[in-house]
């Protein structure tokens, strides 16, 4: 890909001579891919293959819709799917286009840097025959000799690259050129380019991500492997086996809302642990307040506050006098409201037959309002825990937990209450403190509420990288954009044969290399300060 | 209280833009009578005057209107500036928290850019531009003012970042010269001037570093907020895709056979993008990029 300056130089990469038909065929072929016109066409390309990656839903942001979209569209759906269209910025199409488009990036850039290198050690060209043909040019006859103009311009021209020649005849000139940033910007851009496709390489290549869920109060996690967390997507060369070992425990959450209801601040206070820390022994938590935009950086890894919800606690007393307890977190259905469904399960203790275990398993199912409505039917009005209450299904039965399939924490299995295996036993609303009696003598009591924090952890060697290439394209966008690189020549006449008033013609041009350039203003500066106002003619 | 300004305000600049926009029309209609004329006497064989529409008799009528409309241009900018202003003092933040706001502040900006080009080029010729440049930033003020409108309050916890400041005053930045850039294209499709090209050309590279730093500065927040730099979110996408397109426009100005009119084309191509961006994402497509309201 080349670069945009006056003219679309393809490197020109002349086949050797007396060569084998392919490599002729191979030097054309790198001549056209690292052409303007071809680069152009496949920047198109990408922006066109972009696209579908924001019009079709995406599995990597939302598997759930994708499957949705696929069902809805019976006849399109799997085709699209088969073709990567779902999965856009993992595609082979999409990686064919940007790699063809770097490869012509870097077949455009050497020759240019080449190029740059040369020009920095050369001196400026030659000044032309005729000056008057240049887009701005300007003729004076001054009242001083050549050796006191040339005094003046090299004055004047200061930080401009200057060389002086003779010509026949007493007269002398002078090239004079400037902007060589500008092409060296434009060198910074792209390669910068270059490396933040290799620093985002790296993340994608060692980096990791993943998801879970800890109970506000003192729940505990630590990183240890991809089992600990609730989701993880792990990088090409990461296998989870040698994560950092940090630990985290959440000791309180706090959320603060409008009167609206709208969210006005989430905290969560965090104690932390170090690998270091730990391998050194120390039992010290070291404290951090977690907040949206403030995640805790730690030596590499990063943990985010993503979300939060409601873990009710329910007692299960058996009619042998038992209790069992247990929180387990429930997910919202509705953000505005954080009204939330889950399910929380009990497996009866004590006893041993298995057949008479599975009959006796427990799950309590149901909607939880932080603020109810009060109504009969269990709704939430304020996300905030003002008036918790819980519309609970009871289900007694054979839960399906055994079977070997994984099974929804948030739900009960339909399969189970489908073929009977699951029967429900008891539907009430209940506040905390109060119970739910069974039929076989059960008592079920919702005692509290607690809080829960989505954390995500974010692990991303290549961004540091990524940073430093974003900071350099930019400053190389600016100068290349900013810059312009232009020519100024002067040519000095001895004003005539015997003239004794030592009069000189001062012929000035300027070019320059850059497209629409806005060298006019400069130049007519120029020429204000060296020949004088421009008279009206 | 403050509130109810800034909506006042709102409104009038949206109503003395209409205004603008009619005597731009004035102008142009003005003016077109006026070409006519001399071509008349021209035929009966009288010499022709070699620019009837860049200078004009002095106070012709349809200098008068032009120097009007681009007065009513000024005024109007400097409610609607008003108008941003009570905004932030009433909710206490930055004035680009939703998409009025920011819709607001888009157009404000391609108003002052507008008139910045104008002074700097000072062309009667260029003048005429206000009224296609005022339609657009009329119809968005309207869809702002309408459909998008949102109360003024305090944005929700992921907005409240010095970034907002940052990443989105950037973007608006970028949009309202782009929208100058995108409307000099369009017009000089219809009638390709040197000076409309230029116009473009200059505006877009102005406005393409500010949105390169736009990109990256919504990347950085991306990483503090998201837990990623980048993660092809609708909105990311769409401004990748637009970052590309203005890409291209650069290098095809650099390219033989396409440096005008294909490159016009671009542009406008870059700028509907921008649109689609701020519009369709929003209001259709779900993704992070969710304001209050919408």
């Amino acid at each position: 890909m080349s670069t945009p300056t006056e003219q679309a130089a393809a490197p020109s990469v002349p086949p050797p001579r007396n060569s084998p038909w392919w490599i002729a065929q191979l030097a054309r072929v790198w001549r056209d891919l690292t052409s303007m016109r071809v680069a152009l066409v496949l920047l198109f390309l990408l922006a066109l293959a972009a696209l579908p990656g924001a019009l079709l839903p995406q599995r990597s942001l939302n598997a759930a819709k994708v499957d949705a979209y696929i069902a809805e569209y019976p006849t399109w759906g799997p085709l699209l799917n088969r073709l990567g269209f779902f999965e856009v910025f993992a595609s082979p199409w999409f990686a064919a286009i940007y790699l063809l488009l770097f490869v012509s990036l870097v077949g455009c850039l050497i020759p240019r840097a080449l190029e740059q290198a040369r020009a920095l050690r050369a001196t400026p060209p030659a000044t032309p025959r005729n000056l008057s043909r240049l887009p701005h040019h300007g003729r004076e006859t001054v009242d001083t000799d050549a050796d006191d103009v040339l005094g003046r311009v090299r004055g004047r021209l200061r930080g401009w690259r200057m060389v002086e020649r003779d010509e026949p005849g007493g007269v002398r000139t002078l090239s004079a050129e400037k902007g060589f940033l500008h092409e060296a910007g434009n060198l910074v851009f792209h390669l910068a380019l270059v490396g933040l496709l290799v620093g985002i390489a790296l993340g994608k290549l060692f980096g990791y991500e993943g998801q879970v869920i800890v109970l506000a109060g003192g729940g505990q996690f630590c990183n240890t492997g991809i089992l600990g967390y609730d989701s993880f997507r792990a990088g090409l060369r990461v296998d989870g086996t040698n994560l950092d070992p940090f630990c985290v425990r959440v000791d309180d959450f706090a959320a603060s809302y409008l009167p609206n209801g709208q969210p006005d601040g989430f905290r969560a206070q965090l104690g932390y642990q170090t690998s270091g820390d730990i391998a050194s022994g120390a039992s010290q938590w070291q404290p951090y307040e977690l907040e949206v935009n403030q995640p805790l950086r730690l030596d590499g890894e990063r943990v985010y506050l993503l979300g939060h919800g409601y873990a009710p606690t329910f007692t299960v007393t058996y009619p042998d006098g038992t209790k069992r307890t247990s929180t387990v977190q429930w997910r919202p259905v509705d953000n505005a409201t954080l009204l939330s469904e889950g399910t929380t399960k009990f497996d009866r203790p004590g006893l041993t037959d298995e057949a008479d275990r599975r009959r006796n398993q427990l799950a309590i199912t149901g909607l939880f309002a932080p603020t109810s409505s009060g109504g009969q039917i269990v709704g939430s009005v304020f996300p905030d825990l003002r008036d918790p209450q819980v519309a609970v299904d009871v289900y007694r039965g054979d839960l399906g937990l055994d079977d070997g399939r994984g099974q929804s924490i948030f739900t009960v299995d339909r399969k189970q209450v489908e073929s009977g295996a699951l029967t429900k036993v008891a539907r009430q609303n209940v506040r905390p403190g109060e119970q739910v009696a069974l039929d076989d003598g059960t008592t079920i009591r919702f005692d509290d509420v607690r809080q829960w924090v989505s954390l995500q952890v974010s692990y991303d060697p290549g961004q540091t990288a990524v940073l430093v290439f974003a900071t350099l394209l930019l400053l190389g966008l600016g100068l290349s954009l900013t810059i312009k690189r232009r020519r100024f020549w002067v040519r000095l006449t001895p004003a005539g044969e015997g003239d004794p008033t030592r009069r000189t013609v001062v012929e000035i041009g300027g070019l320059a290399r850059t497209d629409r350039a806005g060298y006019g203003e400069e130049f007519s500066r120029l020429r204000t300060d060296l020949l004088g106002p421009l008279k009206e003619e | 209280m403050l509130a109810e300004y800034s909506d006042y305000a709102f409104r009038s600049a949206l109503v003395v833009y209409l205004l603008a926009m009619a005597f731009y029309a004035a102008e142009f209609a003005a003016s077109r009578t006026v070409r006519r004329e001399p071509a008349l006497v021209a035929a009966g064989g009288g010499e022709l005057p070699d620019r009837p529409v860049d200078e004009p008799a002095p106070r012709s009528r349809a200098e008068r209107f032009g120097r009007m409309a681009v007065a009513l241009t000024i005024l109007g900018a400097l409610v609607h500036a008003g108008s941003v202003l009570a905004r932030g003092l009433a909710a206490g933040r930055w004035p680009w928290g939703n998409m009025y706001e920011f819709a607001s502040a888009i157009c404000l900006v391609a108003v002052v850019a507008w008139l910045v080009v104008l002074r700097r080029q000072a062309s009667s010729q260029l003048r005429q531009m206000g009224l296609f440049v005022l339609f657009p930033v009329v119809v968005l003020m309207f869809i702002g003012g309408t459909v998008l409108y949102a109360e003024a309050a305090p944005v929700v916890p992921a907005l409240r970042s010095y970034w907002l400041a940052i990443h989105v005053s950037a973007i608006a930045v970028a949009s309202g010269l782009l929208l100058v850039a995108g409307v000099a294209s369009a017009m000089f499709l219809r009638r390709p001037t040197e000076l409309l090209d230029r116009v473009a050309y200059r505006v877009t590279v102005v406005a393409f570093p500010i949105y390169t730093f736009a990109v990256i500065a919504g990347a950085i927040w991306a990483e503090a907020a998201w837990g990623r730099f980048w993660g092809w979110d609708p909105k990311e996408t769409v401004a990748f895709v637009a970052w590309v397109i203005y890409a291209a426009y650069l290098h095809a100005r650099a390219t033989a056979g396409w440096r005008t009119r294909r490159a016009a084309w671009i542009n406008v191509a870059g700028f509907a993008m921008v649109i689609f961006n701020l519009f369709f994402v929003n209001l259709v497509i779900a993704g992070l990029h969710s304001y209050a309201g919408v």
